[in-house]
């Protein structure tokens, strides 16, 4: 912290703002992975903070080094978009090996397989 | 008044984590199955990565930036493999 004394106000507030909402959501996202009952509800917890959590954070520290450097830095673009592309397929596949997983054991939480998706799945 | 204000915000936001991250770690010890355990090790990932982030910024250096990509990068693989080997019993056929 030898360095943020230079900062203007306006960029030290929006920077803990951001700061505070993506800590806070990702936080909410990990208490909603805690709390909910079935893994089908659980898989949709963590995306919080993957999201606006990720985003949240990235946006107050591309605030914080612009402004500290006095030149753009951009870079943390790439993990905002690496992680935004990469979270709904990881979880997706997650999601459908559950599903194959409860099938094969014949669980009553997941609906049978009807014939449109065994259609689907001729390969 | 801006360092003060920074100082608070990041120890705050650092704390917040640090829970989320503890509560990740719980659910990978509590299961109660592997799917679970997957999922909670996904959001384990993405908090440390956005833990190194914020140590960064305290520190004020963006060497921690390449860390965090790194990290990122490995948790999408992992996770992918895990799931793969979930729905297949093998990674590579």
């Amino acid at each position: 912290m030898t360095a943020a004394s230079d900062l203007p106000v306006w960029a030290a507030l929006l920077t803990s703002f951001l700061l505070l909402l993506g800590a806070g959501l990702t936080l909410t996202g990990a208490i909603g992975l805690l709390r909910l009952k079935t893994f089908y509800e659980r898989v949709h917890a963590p995306t919080l903070g993957a999201t606006w959590g990720a985003a949240g954070i990235l946006l107050a520290s591309m605030i914080y080094f612009t402004v500290l450097q006095a030149r753009p830095v951009l870079h943390e673009v790439l993990v905002a978009i690496f992680v935004t592309v990469t979270t709904p397929v990881t979880l997706m596949l997650l999601a459908r090996a559950a599903i194959y997983r409860d099938r094969a054991e014949g669980s009553s939480l997941v609906p049978p397989q009807t014939v449109s998706e065994t259609g689907d799945r001729a390969e | 008044m801006s360092a003060v204000v920074l100082f608070w915000s990041l120890l705050i936001a650092q704390f917040m984590l640090g829970i989320a991250m503890a509560i990740a770690a719980f659910r990978i010890i509590r299961g109660p199955r592997a799917q679970d355990r997957i999922l909670a090790l996904d959001a384990l990932y993405v908090n440390a990565m956005l833990l190194l982030l914020l140590y960064g910024m305290r520190t004020g250096s963006t060497l921690y930036f390449e860390a965090a990509l790194v990290i990122s990068l490995l948790g999408f693989v992992s996770t992918v493999a895990l799931a793969k080997f979930l729905m297949r019993g093998e990674v590579i056929e």
